[in-house]
């Protein structure tokens, strides 16, 4: 197959370089009496022996067609090869013709986006349905007991995992939403323009610090500090790892996120507003109050919206900070699990894929998946059409 | 100066400087404006009517870089001085921007706002008759009273400046600071809001912005011309527009220049 | 009316500035809070790792005595393979005994416990010695060996005299003794490179781990990453910004990248396992799956950057181009691209930082594995980048799951490492978007 593909790249290379020749020589000597430049004729041919080439061995392989894939290439190759050449007259329009090539190029690359998320999609159903052929839904989606037991007869119940899922993200959002709401304000509307250009990029660091920063932070730092100086203390339990350890760790994560979703919007609101409000007498604080955070609301509501699908997709800062244990419980200090910590712990390791207990682990990130999914399309529409009321 | 035309000034400014980061953007202006009347500043885009008016209600402390000196009087009370709140200077003296800019809040809203943050109404009652009473004087009423609760950026252009006019005549201020009110207006919208004006210098004293020289002459009493930041020339409307004294205030009336 | 005055600032002004300056407040601590948040994050993560970057070691004479490493004396390897490491942690005890002896130092502990505070690394690096050169048995070789965790923990001030008392795997005493033949000069400590380059190492000796491994690992990603997403990305970009007519259709692209780029990242570790490792049959384990995986997820990013990039640069430059005969897709490649480098490139460069500290797609996909041996770029067996190898953030979570407290300084050594990297490919995007920052 290898050597096919360098055959096809020669032959292409080989067709760059006779093309314009064979063009010249077709006009009589004359470039000037060609349709287009004579090296548009080479890359023309080249492009119709390298484009089919790669198309066919990308479909191939994800065919699964390995035997005949390498003559299937050199033949698509030569057809290439021999066509454009033969095609090569003095009124052949090259350049146009180079042209679509490039754009199949372009389409293809775009559509790589679409196949992105069939493949998602497929990979989940595709094992999900397994799963469930073994699991019957209803325990799965109803049940609140969570214990995999990888001698078979698990419990396989979500409730226990999304609870935790929903209790850490809903901490997470109280605490990143008040505080990214007041530093988007306070940067946009009060701050020097000295303090923004620090303070702005600071926070937009916390930002670019990847989520095994945030984990290990959990597991190191707040976790014993809260288990120390708080559960212990108060009585509510000695675990370190904990739904309030995540949920704040992971509220951090989420302030520069909200903070510049919501400065954006917050910059969206015309200055024409807040001078209207500002000229009747209106002190900056009543402004923004009850003038701009109501015209940006919308804007924010999908701000926070695509906060909380983050937070429920997050894996790492759970996997260390909250714990493995599937648990209904209020109190925050005790260690909880989530969807995501649940797909890890099952997918590593040494994994079955005929078992239920490895396969549960599509169905939660097909629950996943679809959760963030209503949460990010919902956000994006909302926010769209806030932009498009002011644009 | 006469003494009489001292005593009777709304608003007194003498030797106003502004300046922005590196421009200089007024030049030493000092006019007298009188209480209700309607005075118009014109003059080419650029030469600093809109800045001079957003020092009479200190809207220019919102630009970071923009720095006034010199002396602004309200009756007589400096205005920039450190005793001063704008937030209670801007209730006395209000405001009608370029472009309609209603809130996005229903009509109702957006006339009550002021007197809410202001607290001129001790209840329901009071506020409404305010509302109605500010939206009539805006003639306004008339077109918005079965639709009090819609959003008030539903109304046509004209209807929305007439709404933004009655919010800022809601605070009951006793000056109309008005920056190109028509400029984004057709001209029957134009006509009606030139034709409240005329209503509104009966309570107010007016201070309108205008790029139209024709509208300066409709509905103003006093006019000042300014030019690249200096005030070239200040009197009374029909004088300016019929015998200017300086050759600058003639090319521009009769069109060489702007 | 009456007249008031507005020198004098009534109740309510004075009630509702106060609001002011309270809302104000609220902005201001908001700020602040996330501040003290970075600024713990850093210094907890510093104070944790950056020792790791030391390292104490104990130079030691050992005196490699033929009758217990080449009984034959042929020197011939496959005899001398058969002396385990085991049979070298004797003779590494004799050699610290002596050391200590020499030096005449008093200590209550066993010749066992004086051996034990070498690493248990130091008698596999002995032996490779040996084995690559057993000329020099027979006589006495000095080297430079790892001590072992809890000694060189003491060294860095993560051990102390209390901690010791209560651990046991050390004991004050051989704490006093360290720290005796540190003041004689046979424990040093010194900067650690191998941290860098050494692989990674069994639960039982944090001293001897390093990201060597890792590093190579994530290096392979982010070219397989910046091969396919930087090309691609450009392609797509191009022709959604440019050529796509707007319709459904491409509504519809839209909408899904948008939604690609909030997909949680572990979605696209159940993708690679699911397509690129079950059903393509790619090795498991493998940067070449992990730069797929990566490529996949920072596509979005850098597709969502190109189009902002490709936007900004103003119609009247493809107006002028296309104004002198040149096509479209002329006036795209030689005008309007060249414009839009600077930022297409700030964008990839930022996209490859997001991807190099991803973690959660890459447990999926097995490269949480222990990995001792550097993976080639290219081998007959596995193909391109198909070696078993690990990553950067994933050894950071490998470490944390393992029982030794000297691993939780390894990791937090890993993450300065990584965020170094991060901080310098940040530097370079912000040097570049100042640099060729454009105004129109």
């Amino acid at each position: 197959m290898s050597v096919s593909l360098i055959l096809a790249l020669g032959l292409g290379v080989l067709g760059y370089v006779i093309a314009p020749r064979r063009a010249v020589a077709a006009a009589g000597g004359d470039a000037r009496k060609l349709a287009a430049l004579p090296r548009q004729y080479g890359l023309n041919t080249l492009l119709a022996v390298l484009v089919p080439s790669f198309a066919i061995l990308i479909a191939g392989s994800l065919a699964g067609a390995g035997l005949y894939l390498g003559w299937a290439i050199l033949i698509v190759a030569f057809i290439g090869f021999a066509g454009s050449l033969f095609n090569i007259t003095p009124d052949y329009r090259a350049r146009t013709h180079a042209e679509s090539w490039i754009k199949l190029i372009l389409i293809a690359a775009s559509v790589i986006a679409i196949l992105t998320t069939v493949g998602i999609v497929f990979s989940m159903v595709f094992e999900a349905r397994n799963f469930f052929s073994q699991y019957d839904w209803k325990d799965f989606f109803l049940s609140a007991e969570w214990s995999p037991n990888f001698r078979g007869n698990s419990s396989l119940g979500i409730l226990p995992l999304l609870w935790g899922t929903l209790y850490i993200s809903f901490i997470a959002l109280i605490f990143a939403v008040p505080i990214g709401l007041f530093a988007a304000i306070y940067l946009s509307e009060y701050s020097s323009r000295r303090m923004r250009s620090i303070a702005k990029p600071a926070i937009e660091i916390l930002a670019g610090i990847p989520t095994i920063v945030y984990g290990l932070f959990a597991l190191v730092t707040v976790g014993p500090f809260l288990r120390d100086y708080f559960a212990a203390p108060m009585g509510f339990g000695d675990s370190a790892s904990s739904v309030m350890t995540a949920g704040l760790v992971m509220g951090v994560m989420l302030i520069p996120f909200v903070s510049s979703l919501s400065d954006d919007i917050i910059n969206a609101v015309p200055q024409t507003m807040r001078d209207g409000s500002l000229g009747l007498g209106a002190t900056k604080s009543e402004t923004i109050r009850q003038v701009v955070i109501p015209a940006a609301l919308p804007g924010i509501v999908g701000a926070i919206l695509l906060a909380a699908s983050r937070a429920i997709g997050e894996t790492m800062i759970v996997v260390l900070g909250a714990g493995a244990a599937a648990r209904l419980s209020l109190n925050p200090f005790e260690a909880m699990t989530t969807v995501t910590v649940k797909i890890v712990s099952q997918l590593t390791g040494d994994t079955d894929f005929a078992s239920p207990e490895t396969l549960v682990a599509f169905a939660l990130g097909m629950t996943l998946f679809v959760i963030t999914l209503c949460l990010n399309v919902l956000a994006l529409m909302i926010v769209r059409k806030y932009r498009e009321q002011y644009e | 100066m006469k003494d009489t035309q001292m005593t009777n000034a709304k608003i007194s400014t003498k030797g106003v400087q502004v300046h922005y980061a590196d421009t200089h953007a007024i030049k030493d202006v000092s006019v007298e404006i009188a209480d209700k009347t309607v005075t118009a500043f014109i003059g080419p885009s650029g030469c600093g009517k809109s800045t001079f008016l957003r020092c009479i209600n200190r809207m220019n402390d919102t630009i970071d870089s923009c720095r006034v000196t010199g002396d602004i009087r309200i009756e007589g009370e400096d205005i920039y001085d450190v005793k001063v709140d704008p937030v209670q200077l801007r209730a006395k003296v209000g405001m009608v921007f370029q472009k309609p800019n209603p809130f996005p809040k229903s009509i109702y809203d957006n006339v009550a706002y002021g007197p809410k943050i202001h607290g001129l109404a001790r209840n329901k009652a009071e506020l409404d008759e305010i509302v109605e009473k500010s939206l009539r004087k805006a003639a306004l009423w008339n077109e918005a009273k079965d639709r009090l609760l819609s959003p008030g950026t539903g109304l046509s252009g004209g209807q929305q400046q007439r709404l933004c006019i009655a919010r800022a005549i809601a605070t009951a201020p006793e000056i109309l600071l008005m920056d190109e009110p028509c400029s984004a207006l057709d001209p029957i919208a134009t006509a009606q809001v030139e034709e409240l004006i005329d209503e509104l210098q009966k309570s107010f004293s007016v201070v309108i912005v205008t790029h139209s020289m024709q509208q300066a002459a409709r509905v103003s009493q006093k006019t000042a011309f300014f030019h690249l930041g200096n005030l070239v020339e200040y009197g009374d409307t029909d004088k300016i527009f019929t015998n200017p004294e300086d050759p600058r205030t003639e090319s521009y009336i009769s069109g060489r220049i702007g | 009316m009456t007249h008031k005055s507005l020198l004098t600032a009534d109740v309510r002004t004075k009630k509702r500035n106060a609001a002011e300056a309270r809302f104000k407040a609220y902005g201001l601590g908001a700020i602040v809070v996330a501040m003290l948040a970075l600024a713990l994050l850093l210094t907890s993560v510093v104070s944790t790792g950056s020792s790791a970057f030391k390292q104490t070691y104990a130079t030691i004479s050992v005196p490699l005595t033929e009758a217990k490493l080449d009984k034959s004396g042929t020197r011939d390897l496959a005899v001398m393979k058969k002396v385990t490491t085991i049979g070298y942690t004797r003779l590494l005890r004799d050699g610290i005994v002596t050391a200590v002896e020499e030096l005449g130092l008093e200590t209550t502990l066993s010749a066992k416990d004086i051996g034990k505070m070498l690493s248990k690394e130091a008698a596999a690096t002995v032996r490779n010695r040996v084995l690559a050169n057993p000329e020099i048995v027979g006589t006495s070789v000095e080297f430079k060996l790892l001590t072992n965790g809890r000694i060189d923990g003491y060294f860095k001030g993560r051990v102390t005299m209390e901690s010791a008392a209560l651990d046991g795997n050390t004991s004050p005493e051989e704490l006093q003794l360290a720290q005796q033949l540190a003041d004689a000069g046979v424990f040093v400590t010194t900067f650690n490179w191998a941290f860098l380059t050494a692989p990674d190492a069994s639960d039982q000796r944090p001293e001897a781990a390093g990201l060597g491994v890792a590093i190579l690992g994530s290096l392979y990603m982010m070219i397989v990453v910046l091969v396919l997403a930087l090309p691609i990305g450009v392609a797509a970009s191009i022709y959604l910004e440019e050529f796509a007519p707007k319709n459904r259709w491409t509504d519809v692209i839209e909408v899904n990248i948008s939604n690609l780029a909030a997909v949680p990242s572990i979605v696209y570790g159940i993708l690679g396992l699911a397509i690129f490792i079950n059903f393509m049959k790619f090795n498991q384990s493998s940067p070449m799956v992990g730069g797929l995986v990566l490529t996949l997820m920072t596509l979005p990013t850098i597709i969502i950057s190109t189009r902002a990039a490709l936007k900004s640069v103003p119609p009247s430059i493809r107006d002028a181009a296309l104004g002198v005969g040149a096509s479209k897709m002329q006036s795209v490649f030689h005008h309007v691209l060249p414009l839009a480098a600077p930022g297409i490139l700030t964008g990839t460069i930022i996209g490859l930082a997001q991807a190099l500290g991803e973690t959660a797609p890459l447990l999926l996909i097995g490269m949480v594995a222990f990995v001792r041996e550097y993976p080639a770029a290219y081998s007959a067996d596995a193909g391109l980048f198909g070696e078993a190898s690990t990553a950067l953030p994933v050894q950071v979570f490998n470490w944390t799951q393992r029982a030794d407290p000297g691993f939780v300084e390894r990791a937090s050594g890993a993450i300065i490492t990584l965020l170094i990297f991060l901080l310098i490919m940040n530097a370079i995007a912000i040097f570049l978007r100042r640099k060729f920052e454009r105004r129109w």
